[in-house]
């Protein structure tokens, strides 16, 4: 139970830092001695300077890609002519994309609404701050409950034609499912990394893939009346 | 001469002027390093020291640093555009024009404002991914994640009020889908875009609305939230270094 190396004897300078204490631990009678203080650094110098450097390195790269891309500008605005397609900014064309497929209170208000609650409510359930892996535990009654409403969901996107959201749902899942099916025992590598991700895990890496994809797909993938396009051909 | 540099440095730092201004005094103990951050309106929101383990680039890939570095260039460069703009109907565009064709540099400080506009929307967004990832919203930061995702809308808004501002068919018809959707909110929506525009459709009004906003409310806003956000990393216990060390240090 107890280690020789669970004990640390420090040497120090600094008397601020390191009140002189000398401590006689044997090893059957001890309780485990933790260290917790840790090597501090001074803010300034040292953390102001990297910030400085890295915000310096990037100030660097923004003016040369302003040196070499010029900023989009087009015509003088004209309500007469609508261009096709009329599109948002890139960060909105994700939400652009689920307005092709939902009507605008669904795409416009219900879903970013519940993103924003959802991203706010984080860390305030337990089962988030807990983190415990999702199948570490009652492994075959949390598999029929997430069957259930990945298949529901499923359906309700297909129903909708929200293939573009459904492939990514249905690779996420399928990483669930590997993980669930992996033993936290003997498993190696990868898969172990995996089997020990809690819900919140999974559900904002689910909504990191659909946001990635269906920017991207709004962005590069859409030409006039919001059919597809390839970005090459554009 | 190095010395010399040195000693000047040093008789400026410990002049009876400069000690009334900066309060803290020369001298390259820790605790005159420590004083340098206490005693400073801006800097004491940080903590004079930091976790090692949270210095380095791999806890935080500097991001939060990044983003608020995007943020100083956006003011600053958004305060030289300010010179050359009228929020009105036709002159915004001609502003524009002349951005391009009269002003010096003209070009480049639009260029720079637009591109650093867009790294600030794609560095908040990773930033808050990177916060998620390592858990650090655990308690006691919750608030401060909280007042991260208000500040994400923020940036937002920012970004998408800016986008109106050319004027150009580009910032027209972005901003028209936009004010669409706000008109699909159940019971309100179209008292909310008419607030929004300033009127039923994205004119003069408008503009002048996007503007303040732009340039007044939102900026302001951010800035408050950020001195919160940043004087709550302190209050906090620091910059999350995840789980305690428990191995001793290795001598």
């Amino acid at each position: 139970m107890s280690d020789p190396k669970d004990f640390v004897a420090v040497l120090d300078s600094d008397a601020r830092r390191t009140p002189r204490r000398i401590a006689f631990i044997t090893k059957r009678t001890s309780p485990q001695v933790r260290v917790k203080d840790e090597d501090r650094v001074m803010t300034y110098p040292e953390v102001f300077f990297r910030a400085a450097v890295a915000i310096e390195v990037l100030a660097i790269a923004l003016v040369v890609i302003s040196l070499r891309w010029n900023a989009p500008l087009e015509e003088l605005a004209n309500p007469m002519h609508t261009p096709n397609p009329a599109k948002a900014p890139w960060y909105f064309l994700g939400l652009q994309e689920l307005l092709h497929y939902f009507p605008p209170v669904v795409a416009g208000v219900l879903i970013p609404g519940l993103v924003v609650m959802a991203l706010i409510i984080i860390p305030y359930f337990n089962i988030n701050v807990e983190a415990e892996g999702l199948w570490l535990r009652n492994r075959s009654r949390r598999l029929r409950i997430f069957g259930l409403v990945v298949v529901v969901f499923c359906i309700f996107l297909a129903v909708f034609d929200v293939w573009v959201a459904l492939a990514p749902t249905i690779i996420v899942a399928a990483f669930m499912l590997l993980a669930a099916r992996t033993d936290p025992q003997t498993a190696q590598g990868f898969q172990q990394w995996l089997v020990r991700k809690p819900l919140s895990f999974w559900i904002m890496t689910w909504f990191l893939v659909e946001l990635f994809v269906l920017t991207a797909i709004g962005t590069f993938f859409r030409g006039p009346g919001w059919s597809w396009v390839l970005p090459w051909r554009a | 001469m190095a010395n010399t540099l040195d000693q000047l440095v040093e008789q400026v730092r410990e002049n009876r002027i400069w000690r009334s201004i900066f309060r803290s005094g020369t001298g390259a103990s820790n605790l005159h390093r420590a004083l340098f951050v206490q005693q400073n309106v801006f800097l004491h929101l940080f903590s004079v020291k930091a976790r090692k383990r949270t210095v380095g680039f791999s806890a935080t890939w500097y991001l939060g640093a990044l983003t608020f570095g995007t943020f100083l260039i956006l003011v600053i460069t958004g305060i030289l555009l300010m010179l050359y703009y009228h929020p009105s109907v036709p002159q915004a565009y001609a502003d524009m024009k002349d951005l391009q064709f009269v002003v010096s540099s003209g070009v480049f400080l639009r260029n720079l404002h637009r591109w650093s506009a867009h790294a600030m929307v794609f560095l908040v967004f990773a930033h808050m991914f990177k916060v998620f990832y390592r858990g650090a919203y655990r308690p006691p930061r919750e608030f401060n994640w909280v007042i991260g995702v208000v500040l994400l809308l923020v940036t937002l808004l920012l970004s998408y009020t800016g986008y109106l501002l050319p004027w150009d068919q580009l910032a027209y018809w972005a901003v028209t889908v936009g004010s669409n959707i706000a008109s699909a909110v159940p019971v309100m929506g179209s008292k909310i875009r008419f607030l929004m525009l300033g009127g039923t459709a994205v004119n003069a009004n408008a503009l002048l609305r996007f503007y303040v906003l732009h340039c007044v409310i939102l900026p302001f806003t951010a800035t408050l939230l950020v001195a919160i956000h940043f004087w709550r990393i302190r209050k906090d216990g620091g910059i999350y270094a995840g789980e305690p060390a428990t191995k001793g240090k290795s001598e």
